[in-house]
């Protein structure tokens, strides 16, 4: 079962690379752009055919080695 | 003095390391990052490099690996593990000391010659040092510390800051903060003194020709301090 997770940064940590890619994108004429954060996607093909049960162990990969939850939060957002 | 340093897959100041420790008369052994156990030792230095490529995060994989929890195990029952640069950002994923390691504010590879000043003496790295403030050298992209409010208010009261970034006469201003490290923070201790995690390398200080003897002065206090 393949189980996604998104890692993103939490609100208050400095994020230099989005602040970057935020100006290059007004550069690019990209106007209407309030923010952007950037963070990291994984997708991880489990070895479990219970959704449930694939779900909790992707969570705490993400609490043990994926994510720092120092600064940053994970998000389980799809299961196939 | 018995010392250890780590070597793991893409470290490059492990012989470095090794050479400064052996120069002071520590008996140094390179460690392998996949031996199960860590020999006697009286220090462990995980030393500077770019562990695993850096995949992850600095120092994620690098601090699941085979050997770490021999570390951990070392540190947790009062061994003196110090951690330099990619060493701290290993650490730091141990948890053995609070906060993480940030991309430079200003998406900058720093390597140059930077001037820290001590916070306390009262460790076994810094006591009996006669000077506040040392030069040392800094090469990295992940070294903005952070941490949270919370650990920022344990950090001071426990007073764990081990150094901060100043200029030449020991002033700790935001312009002589290289990487945008909260409050000008260098280097952390843990809360009981005995684990140290700094991005500045004392190692590369250590030759009076090539750069300047402030490494010296804190590997030879270091020995005494162990004896």
């Amino acid at each position: 079962m393949k189980i996604s997770a998104i890692i993103t940064l939490k609100k208050d940590v400095l994020d230099p690379q989005g602040k970057v890619i935020h100006q290059t994108l007004e550069g690019m004429n990209f106007k209407n752009v309030n923010e952007v954060r950037q963070g990291k996607y994984f997708e991880i093909d489990v070895n479990e055919n219970d959704p449930k049960k694939a779900k909790e162990i992707v969570e705490d990969m993400c609490e043990k080695l994926l994510a720092n939850l120092v600064i940053e939060n994970y998000k389980i957002i799809e299961i196939q | 003095m018995k010392s250890s340093v780590i070597t793991f897959p893409g470290s490059n100041c492990d012989r470095d390391m090794d050479v400064a420790l052996k120069k002071f008369g520590f008996k140094n052994k390179m460690v392998w990052h996949n031996d199960p156990e860590l020999p006697k030792s009286d220090l462990v230095v995980l030393p500077g490099g770019f562990s695993y490529g850096d995949y992850l995060r600095c120092g994620s994989v690098a601090s699941k690996s085979k050997i770490m929890q021999s570390v951990i195990n070392f540190a947790k029952s009062g061994g003196l593990v110090m951690g330099i640069c990619n060493g701290f950002q290993i650490l730091v994923e141990t948890g053995l000391v609070p906060g993480v390691l940030l991309r430079n504010k200003y998406l900058e590879f720093i390597c140059k010659n930077v001037f820290v000043k001590l916070d306390n003496k009262d460790n076994p790295y810094f006591k009996n040092l006669e000077k506040d403030i040392f030069e040392f050298h800094i090469a990295h992209n992940e070294g903005n510390y952070f941490c949270t409010e919370d650990q920022l208010k344990e950090i001071k009261d426990n007073n764990q800051v081990a150094i901060y970034y100043c200029n030449n006469d020991g002033k700790i201003e935001e312009e002589f903060n290289p990487n945008g490290s909260i409050k000008n923070i260098a280097g952390i201790l843990n809360k009981e003194k005995n684990v140290l995690g700094m991005m500045p390398h004392p190692e590369r200080m250590i030759d009076s020709c090539l750069s300047g003897e402030d490494g010296s002065l804190f590997f030879k206090n270091l020995l005494n301090n162990i004896k």
